[in-house]
């Protein structure tokens, strides 16, 4: 019934966001609110081996010392951690074997997110796990990609088959205690991704989890980890959606990333969570932990993000540049428009020895939105000739949103050579009427500037999305002028 | 095909054009010359529908229907071009991208069927080259870095490129050296036909040299304060504004 009432709210909220839907699907809940029996019920549900319950465990133990972070410049009422749920996963009796014995209506979903998920409806070269709410529900390809020694699969899924690859590295990128939602993560992480790639491998096609939350009350937690092994490439999409809703939701990730010695790793966001209404009502809490750690010599690590929806973004993809020449980079397109705040940018730790880094962000803000860059470049005392250049543009549509750009830069080795630029600008009324003059509308106009503005970072993204991208930055600003 | 009556133009609350009349034939080009400030840019934006040129009194009419309410885009769907006199930088859209973007809304509004982008680069090229417009500026971000020249002669491309029924030209031949205004002129020229009415802004008689018009007018404190044929202009040359002015007064 719930499911139902909600649908009928969702539809009313109108159809700008169109992947608002919910699909009314029975759920397997834990009960509401947590404590060390939710913990215990999440780890039964996965079948998961003793060592990962108490890590869990451990995590959950010393999630409760800790206090909520106030320092990004985000405001929100305070949340009730015992007011949600942890876990939801739709009733299907097990896991499923094949695609064939997914539920229809979940395979329906996917469809309608525009993500088939027969493999041969499929976009060429990119193989796909699905993750719904608490569960993953498919994984393409897996096949093919084993023929290579590529693992992808579900986390839940390599805790109980590859434990010994996910014990070593799982929490050694993001540590248990890094962080008070990185470690409530720990404590109750349901799914995510676990992608492994053997040595001297190139992945033969693009990996992508698709996210979506559907179970209202209900936080999301997943988790992924990807290993690049020596000389191994592998480049990674994510893509996230959620329904309308009056009520605000918690996305918690956590993702690690490890590249070893000469491995390089491509990790692209599309992020497109419900941003909540035009009057700032709903929308998801995304406050998220990621970071590489490129621990080989010569290794590489590049995130790319297009974070256009939630209602709070606080998210700031690192690179732990250990290895001497290695490479970080972060690539950032993040638009807020109506009442959406985002507090975004990107470490880079430079340990070893010629170690670059680059940073290139782009914020848009239009309506009464807030976006902040915040990035830290880091220079220790080893790290001999580290070079880092980043640059920060923000576009201002509209006088009554806010851009701020908060770049912290530390350098304890005098042979480091760190560059910042920053830019603020804002769509010139002489710009628009000169689209408009030449017959394209005034929506499609700050389209086109929005998207030539953001140019360097989309050219990133791997080909299959890129055009998606484009469109979603358009539609991300609709209504912000005129 | 143009039909002006008694145009008042505001802007910022400050009124420029005051009682503007003016008619103009399909086939026909005009001439509007006057001095700074006599509201030549001001008639052109007006034309195209910018936001902020407020029309306080008179009728414009296009092809026997009120442009006045039409938004700017709807109005370049229905064949209204105005190259302007300082075209717009945007970075990051490249000019073929551009061009793309522009040609396609303007059919999807009329209801005629898009290009897809293999036929645009053809018809792009084969205009382009007419207009010594080299592929690499097509490649390149939308004005940006262009010289004075080839931004004239980018605006020149477009209106060769939308066909426009009506082309209103702001002061194409500022900032032009001499071959580069030969160059806009010619380009300005093959577009001449039957079907097509243009206004060209200009405060120098040098750019009628190279575009021949068929009518003069003399615009002054928001009124046109003379007309006569292509002989005005050189009268224009010889006398200067302040003696034409005083003429008519």
């Amino acid at each position: 019934m719930a499911a139902l009432e909600t649908r009928e709210k969702v539809a009313a909220l109108g159809e700008k966001y169109k992947y608002g839907f919910v699909t009314d699907i029975e759920m397997d809940r834990a009960a509401r609110g947590l404590s060390e029996d939710v913990v215990r019920f999440i780890s039964a549900k996965k079948s998961e081996p003793e060592w990962m319950l108490e890590w869990r465990l451990g995590a959950f133990r010393r999630w409760r010392e800790m206090t909520e972070p106030n320092w990004a410049r985000v405001h929100y009422p305070k949340i009730d951690y015992e007011n949600a749920y942890y876990y939801a996963a739709p009733k299907t009796g097990g896991k499923p074997l094949s695609l064939d014995e997914v539920d229809p209506k979940l395979l329906e979903t996917y469809a309608k997110l525009g993500i088939p998920l027969h493999e041969q409806k499929l976009l060429a070269g990119v193989a796909v796990d699905a993750v719904f709410d608490s569960v993953s529900v498919a994984t393409t390809f897996k096949a093919k990609l084993a023929e290579v020694g590529v693992i992808f699969c579900p986390i839940s899924e390599a805790i109980r088959e590859h434990g010994d690859l996910v014990r070593k590295y799982l929490g050694s990128v993001v540590p248990v205690t890094d962080n008070f939602f990185a470690t409530l993560n720990s404590a109750v992480f349901s799914d995510g991704s676990f992608v492994y790639v053997p040595k001297g491998v190139r992945c033969p096609m693009e990996l992508s989890t698709y996210f979506r939350i559907n179970a209202s009350e209900t936080g999301q937690f997943e988790r992924t980890l990807i290993i690049a092994d020596e000389g191994s490439y592998v480049s990674y999409l994510e893509g996230c959606t959620a329904p309308k809703r009056d009520e605000n939701q918690l996305h918690a990730a956590v993702v690690e990333l490890v590249a070893l010695e000469g491995a390089e790793i491509k990790y692209s966001t599309v992020q497109n969570w419900y941003p909540g209404d035009e009057e700032g009502k709903g929308g998801i809490y995304n406050f998220v932990t990621k970071r590489g750690d490129c621990r080989g010599r010569g290794s590489k690590i590049s995130w790319t993000q297009v974070e256009t929806g939630s209602a709070i973004t606080w998210k700031y993809p690192s690179c732990i540049l250990r290895g001497d020449d290695s490479v970080g980079e972060f690539y950032s397109i993040a638009i807020t428009n109506h009442w959406q705040q985002a507090d975004t940018g990107t470490k880079m730790i430079h340990l070893g020895k010629n170690t670059r880094s680059r940073i290139i962000s782009k914020g848009i803000s239009a309506g009464q939105a807030q976006n902040t860059y915040r990035g830290l470049v880091s220079v220790h005392p080893r790290a001999d000739n580290a070079r880092n250049y980043t640059q920060c543009d923000s576009l201002l549509i509209g006088g009554k949103c806010g851009a701020h750009t908060v770049p912290y830069i530390e350098s304890r080795n005098p042979s480091a050579r760190i560059e910042h630029e920053a830019t603020t600008s804002k769509i010139a009324d002489d710009q628009l009427f000169y689209c408009t003059s030449r017959g394209i509308g005034q929506e499609e106009a700050v389209a086109l500037i929005v998207n030539g503005f953001c140019k360097e970072v989309l050219q990133q993204l791997p080909m299959e999305f890129a055009v998606e991208a484009q469109k979603l930055v358009g539609i991300s600003l609709e209504g912000s002028v005129g | 095909m143009l039909e002006i009556q008694n145009l008042h133009v505001s802007v910022g609350g400050k009124e420029i054009l005051k009682g503007l009349t003016l008619h103009v034939n399909a086939g026909e080009v005009h001439a509007i010359m006057g001095p700074n400030g006599s509201g030549k840019s001001t008639l052109s934006y007006a034309l195209a529908g910018r936001p902020g040129y407020e029309i306080t009194e008179g009728r414009v009419y296009y092809k026997d229907e009120d442009l006045t309410t039409l938004a700017p885009e709807e109005r370049s769907a229905k064949g209204v071009f105005l190259a302007l006199q300082y075209p717009v930088e945007i970075p990051g859209v490249t000019t073929m991208n551009f061009l793309k973007t522009a040609l396609n809304a303007q059919r999807r509004a009329r209801g005629e069927s898009e290009f897809d982008a293999v036929s645009i680069l053809r018809l792009v090229r084969g205009k382009a080259t007419a207009l010594n417009v080299p592929e690499e500026m097509l490649k390149r971000a939308l004005n940006v870095g262009f010289s004075g020249g080839e931004k004239k002669r980018l605006e020149i491309l477009q209106m060769a490129l939308f066909e426009p029924s009506l082309a209103i030209l702001d002061e194409t031949d500022s900032g032009l050296d001499i071959d580069a205004l030969k160059l806009v002129a010619e380009g300005v020229n093959t577009l001449r036909a039957p079907n097509r009415a243009m206004l060209v802004i200009t405060h120098y008689q040098r750019l009628l040299t190279y575009i021949v018009p068929d009518r003069v007018h003399v615009l002054a404190g928001g009124r046109i304060v003379a007309e006569g044929g292509k002989e005005l202009a050189h009268e224009l040359e010889a006398k200067g504004y302040a003696g034409i002015i005083k003429d008519a007064a």
